[in-house]
């Protein structure tokens, strides 16, 4: 291909040849280049710029911190903020890893299975099903919450983690539903009806075919709702009466709204709080580009 | 050579099943007829093939056997059971699939076992077939392997060895050697006969393939729209093509088709005219007919058969032989049936040509020489030739 392009445009007038030199490397592209490069750094420091105060602010000294000099380093650092809020936050840590850790696991592998079913073990009315349970997703949290609210006390899980953890379940079935229909979509009807001839029913079809193809979709449907789980507020607010069952998302409310509000320990319990979902997002984020383009490209 | 007597002996002959379709049906939601009453008896034992046209209804007769498609009417049996309504685990069948459909996550070894496993064959028995098998396949280095890390022709030997592992009743293979580059096609083919001859298993085999049909095959139906056509050993099929479609899809080059008029015990097309063999059904009729010849029914004259004179348009030079291919100043013969058969071979030239004349392609060798616009004669046997009925396009015989 190239050597068949030169060779026409050798035999063209030098006009030609200079488009052709354009399109390799033009004398304007190292300005074009440096403008690009400008341009990012300045969208970079922009959105860099909240958690630039955010972590700074959690580092200085009580004393040191004012809105005039939130963008000025400290000039000493200092752990006393995350000193100061570590008790305020360790229940609400430890009640949030209980709530979202389940709550996103069992939802996963809930939606999988109905993905599953909805994709390659279609059953009549699959297409009826399928949009019924996508529209869980458009229910405002706030619409549902005294009817739940009711159900969870008639069911004697109000108050507690347990009733949060099935209501995130339940909350999140539309969406991890969605993502691995999708995934499932994508993958080849011939590898399923392969088990089947196999000798593979439909469970051990999605046990032994379809699931140890999914970690991708699983990456995808846990990130998700996980982060769904841990920066929940409402429903954590309305469900648990107890304050030993807070999540984490009460706790940090209880510190950034009291009469005064001390900049840095609001920061500092900021960060501490984000930690989780930003391992969370490490550990599974290179499965997460690669499920959503699977999800993205079929079904 | 030793060692594949020894695995030949080590074989236990497994006793073969039948499988029987009677008045087989497929009707998809819409209407549409992919399979209309198709009756196929397969023997125990046999290699049937099934060939024809895409959307011909071979794909969907093949996956309503492994009961992957559900059955709209008729009957299908195995081994003498009626399994029309069992679902595809009850039917203890094997699938080989065109895109081999290995399972991903699992090792090769992995893959060959998961159809024991599922039958609740012990982990040891289950590892020692499989490694059998997998000697017989060359496949014994890449046991612990993941299908991602192996090459076309070793994927496709794996999905094959997934298949023998099990000791099915039936095999199934749907086009299982149309990934593979051509070579290996042909190797494939030779060890699938060998395989075959060796389990002596009951297998259906999908194509669209007609020489790969033809020389897998014990019998090879030929479908056309859903409809069997014919079904019967490769050497019927081309010798005593049932109806034009069946004579046009079978052999390659094509056979050549001429209008034609039958007379007082001759055939006339263009300004040839052909005595009619001793016997023929036609020696006393007076009709139109298709006339069809095959390439190889025209040859160099001299041997007191009548000549016909060809101008060469095409010469295609196969080393060992031509194909030379020159018009006939009559008209092409284009009916559904020539078409449909046409459709399914990749090249055909003819069908590319300018006027409505029809073409010829003969089969010469090398010692003959021919050149493009240079006359030649061409002696056509009388004994070689194909009468159709144009309405029907049944075969006159």
């Amino acid at each position: 291909m190239t050597t068949t392009a030169e060779k026409t445009v050798v035999a063209k007038p030098p006009k030609k040849r200079k488009e052709r030199d354009f399109r390799i490397q033009s004398k304007y592209a190292p300005y074009a280049r440096f403008g690009k490069y400008a341009a990012l750094l300045l969208f970079l420091v922009f959105f860099l710029m909240p958690i630039y105060a955010l972590i700074v602010t959690s580092l200085k000294d009580p004393s040191e911190v004012s809105v005039q000099r939130v963008w000025e380093l400290p000039s000493t650092w200092s752990f006393a903020s995350f000193e100061a809020v570590w008790p305020k936050l360790q229940d609400g840590l430890f009640n949030s890893v209980m709530l979202a850790v389940p709550a996103s696991i069992i939802s996963a592998l809930l939606g999988a299975a109905n993905g599953f079913v909805l994709s390659k073990w279609r059953f009549p009315g699959a297409d009826f099903v399928f949009p019924l349970i996508l529209f869980g997703m458009f229910i405002p949290y706030q619409s549902v919450l005294i009817p739940m609210t009711e159900t969870m006390s008639f069911l004697g899980l109000k108050g507690g983690l347990d009733g949060l953890i099935l209501v995130h379940i339940i909350y999140g079935l539309p969406l991890t539903t969605l993502i691995f229909r999708s995934y499932f979509s994508g993958i080849s009807d011939e590898i399923i009806e392969a088990a089947e001839v196999d000798g593979a029913g439909m469970l051990r079809t999605f046990f032994h075919v379809a699931l140890p193809v999914a970690p991708p979709a699983f990456a995808v449907a846990i990130i998700w709702q996980f982060t769904s789980a841990w920066n929940d507020f409402l429903f954590g607010a309305v469900l648990t009466t107890n304050k030993s069952y807070w999540p984490v998302t009460i706790a940090l409310n209880n510190i950034a709204g009291g009469q005064s509000i001390p900049f840095n320990e609001a920061m500092a319990s900021a960060l501490i709080a984000c930690l989780p979902t930003l391992l969370v997002y490490v550990l599974l984020g290179r499965f997460f580009m690669r499920g959503l383009m699977a999800g993205a490209l079929k079904g | 050579m030793s060692d594949t007597e020894a695995i030949a002996e080590a074989d236990v002959a497994l006793p073969s099943v039948g499988v029987t379709l009677s008045k087989v049906d497929k009707v998809y939601r819409g209407g549409v007829r992919a399979v209309d009453g198709v009756d196929l008896d397969i023997e125990p034992g046999e290699f049937m093939v099934l060939v024809g046209p895409s959307g011909c209804g071979k794909s969907t007769l093949l996956r309503m056997i492994a009961g992957l498609e559900e059955v709209s009417g008729g009957e299908i049996h195995i081994g003498g059971a009626d399994v029309t309504r069992d679902l595809p685990q009850q039917r203890d069948v094997a699938m080989v699939f065109q895109s081999y459909a290995l399972y991903p996550r699992m090792s090769v070894q992995r893959n060959m076992e998961f159809g024991l496993r599922m039958r609740g064959t012990k982990r040891a028995d289950r590892a020692e077939q499989a490694t059998d098998v997998a000697k017989t396949l060359g496949l014994e280095h890449l046991l612990k392997r993941r299908p991602a890390a192996l090459s076309g022709g070793q994927r496709q030997r794996v999905a094959m060895g997934r298949a023998i592992v099990r000791r099915p009743k039936v095999f199934l293979m749907d086009e299982p050697l149309s990934n593979l580059d051509a070579k290996l096609r042909v190797s494939m083919r030779a060890e699938l006969s060998r395989l075959h001859k060796r389990l002596g298993v009951t297998t259906v085999y999908v194509t669209h393939d007609q020489i790969e049909a033809m020389t897998l095959g014990q019998r090879v139906a030929v479908l056309r729209d859903g409809v069997l056509q014919q079904c019967d050993t490769p050497a019927n099929l081309f010798h005593k093509p049932v109806n034009l479609f069946v004579a046009a899809f079978i052999g390659s080059p094509s056979m050549n088709f001429v209008s034609a008029t039958v007379a007082s015990g001759k055939v006339r097309f263009a300004d040839v005219e052909v005595d009619l063999p001793e016997g023929s059904p036609l020696a006393t009729a007076e009709r139109q007919v298709i006339l069809g010849v095959r390439p190889t029914g025209l040859g160099v004259a001299g041997n007191g058969h009548p000549v016909i004179r060809a101008v060469p348009e095409i010469i295609e030079d196969l080393g060992d032989e031509r194909h030379v291919v020159f018009p006939v100043a009559a008209p092409r013969v284009d009916t559904d049936a020539t078409r449909a058969a046409v459709d399914a071979e990749t090249a055909d030239d003819v069908a590319l040509l300018p006027d409505d004349h029809a073409r010829f392609t003969v089969k010469l060798g090398i010692e003959v020489a021919v050149e493009v616009g240079e006359p030649i004669e061409l002696a056509i046997n009388p004994s070689r030739l194909y009468f159709f009925d144009p309405e029907t396009g049944e075969a006159l015989t």
